[in-house]
């Protein structure tokens, strides 16, 4: 078959909305699109355990230590799924950390920021497991086949994420003084930076339209941001705390809210390595990944001898 | 005997909180992915144990104590944990040893305990006997990837041996509350365990081509809540926001 044919077939099944699945032929493009983003999206589970991992030893209750353990090893579970899915496509999973430690490879810019107190930990579940199910919920039916059936099963988990992160809110929300300004100061500082989640707006993000075409993206950055806020303003209202934007207005006739003006500076000045634990959180992964490599090699030495006797 | 079996809860109830403690402290650290999700789902066995015991353990003292309040209000001299499970996590071979240590022994404690006359301990024992017997094959699997597996990975494992064995001792400490208990049926002799433990381990060690320390002065005293001086700050950071703002709601 020549390539034109190849392409035809391959247009034909994104149009009907078929998956693609890893035999089939794609265009370089598609695959090189799917592995920044599939990776991308794995490095951001994996270096999402360090911010959360922060309040494990410190968890005010065993029951909260115990949920958030869960939760952890659910990002860490999710990071799996997602290396192997980009191994379908013809990357190895050493291959793409080495990426990640190089600085060559990008993780969701949110995990840059510090979890200063207890409610950094509701604010997190509540709010950036929430934008993540936002986006998750929509790749369930992207059109890459592995992609989409790795989101299946991490969206189930992502529910129950959002879920405990709105109850530690609600507990603290509903507490003493202290607890209460511990909730709002969380909200105040993880506000913006949920919304910058969803990436650049619409018409300055260089992916999206082809993302859109491939059907790899089913909805816009903006349009999945709207949808966040007009669903998690009145989860604050609910547990009276106030979202930090003045801007923030119900629009009657469009159904939705009118919010403020993202600080895209901000954005950018964060991906570009300026965040306030960047650095951190590329040195405790190298970090990591430099300790282990006695007891990988051990791993691998062990199992060739396994082998080998084996095979004798 | 209340008396006595809320004390031997506490001493189970303190090993479990103050290991899984230390286990956590491997989250998104771990030498391999795989690893970081086993340790923390190996930890969070181990606080559920905990949570447990300390839930009976406050049932039984009948003064209305929750298992927060045992686990987050007490102090370094009224914990009981084995010593070993306070040991710092060093690098991953200490803590596959550690692990390892700690598993051989419960395998055989917690089996035990699941015939216990006490129902609510012999519930929560079968319970932890099946985790325990993943545990196991965990780090069982490693004990012997690291001790037959490089040069530099058999040195590791066998310094932390060299280090840490002087703790085990400490695993099978017995007081007065002891001879009650087992009088009872609620609670396994501890001398009968230990044979068994040393016998597996003998040949654990053997197989990892593992030299077992000789003549090791064994470091006791948790059972009058004299520790080590790691103990302290595991519950400085443990118990740290829970007393910041006492008797809220979390
Ligand atoms: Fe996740
Ligand atoms: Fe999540």
């Amino acid at each position: 078959m020549d390539l034109l044919k190849l392409q035809e077939s391959f247009d034909a099944k994104i149009e009907k909305g078929d998956c693609i699945e890893p035999k089939d032929w794609m265009p370089d493009d598609y695959r090189k699109t799917l592995i920044r983003q599939i990776s991308q999206h794995a490095h951001s589970e994996i270096v999402g355990m360090l911010p959360e991992g922060n309040w494990i030893t410190r968890a005010p209750s065993l029951r909260r230590k115990m949920v958030l353990l869960a939760k952890v090893q659910d990002e860490g579970g999710h990071g799996l799924y997602l290396y192997s899915a980009a191994e379908t496509m013809g990357i190895s999973r050493d291959e793409m950390i080495e990426q990640l430690h190089s600085g060559k490879a990008k993780y969701s810019s949110i995990f840059n920021y510090p979890t200063l107190t207890w409610a950094d930990i509701g604010a997190i579940g509540w709010l950036v497991d929430g934008a993540a199910i936002m986006n998750q919920v929509m790749l369930q039916r992207t059109s890459y086949g592995p992609y989409a059936r790795a989101m299946v099963r991490i969206c189930k988990e992502e529910s129950f994420h959002q879920r405990q992160g709105y109850e530690i809110m609600s507990v603290l929300a509903a507490g003493t003084h202290e607890q209460k300004a511990m909730a709002q100061d969380a909200l105040n500082r993880w506000w913006w930076p949920s919304l910058m989640m969803f990436g650049p707006p619409d018409a300055d993000s260089p992916h999206t339209a082809q993302s859109v075409r491939w059907k790899i993206k089913r909805e816009t950055n903006d349009e999945l941001r709207n949808k966040f806020v007009d669903r998690t303003v009145p989860q604050a209202e609910f547990i009276g705390l106030k979202v930090p934007d003045k801007d923030l207005k119900w629009n009657e006739a469009k159904q939705g809210y009118d919010w403020g003006k993202i600080n895209w500076d901000e954005f950018y000045n964060v991906i570009k390595g300026n965040g306030p634990c960047n650095k951190e959180r590329l040195e405790a992964r190298r970090k990591a990944h430099e300790n282990g490599a006695w007891v990988r090699e051990a791993a691998a030495a062990y199992a060739a001898k396994q082998q080998q006797k084996a095979a004798a | 005997m209340e008396k006595a079996l809320f004390n031997y809860l506490l001493r189970l109830a303190d090993s479990s909180l103050i290991i899984g403690h230390r286990l956590s402290e491997w989250c998104g650290h771990g030498p391999v992915l795989e690893e970081d999700i086993a340790l923390t789902n190996i930890a969070l066995d181990f606080v559920g144990r905990a949570n447990a015991l300390y839930e009976y353990a406050g049932k039984v003292e009948g003064k209305g104590r929750t298992e927060d309040d045992l686990a987050y209000l007490r102090n370094e001299r009224d914990f009981f944990n084995n010593l070993l499970a306070e040991q710092p996590n060093g690098d991953y071979a200490q803590t596959i040893l550690r692990q390892y240590l700690t598993d051989a022994f419960e395998i055989h404690f917690y089996e035990a305990l699941s015939t216990s006359k006490d129902e609510t301990l012999a519930g929560i024992a079968a319970k932890s006997l099946k985790e325990i017997q993943y545990h196991l094959r965990h780090s069982s699997s490693w004990m012997l990837r690291l001790g037959d597996g490089t040069e530099e990975s058999n040195r590791r494992l066998q310094n932390a041996l060299n280090e840490i064995y002087r703790f085990t001792g400490s695993l099978f400490e017995t007081d007065e509350n002891d001879s009650v208990l087992i009088a009872a049926g609620i609670v396994p002799d501890l001398s009968a365990i230990q044979q068994q433990w040393q016998k597996d381990v003998d040949a654990m060690l053997e197989k990892a081509m593992l030299k077992k320390p000789e003549n090791v002065w064994m470091q006791k005293g948790n059972l009058q809540g004299k520790h080590t001086e790691h103990l302290g700050y595991i519950l400085a950071e443990m118990q740290s926001l829970h007393r910041a703002l006492p008797g809220v709601k979390w």
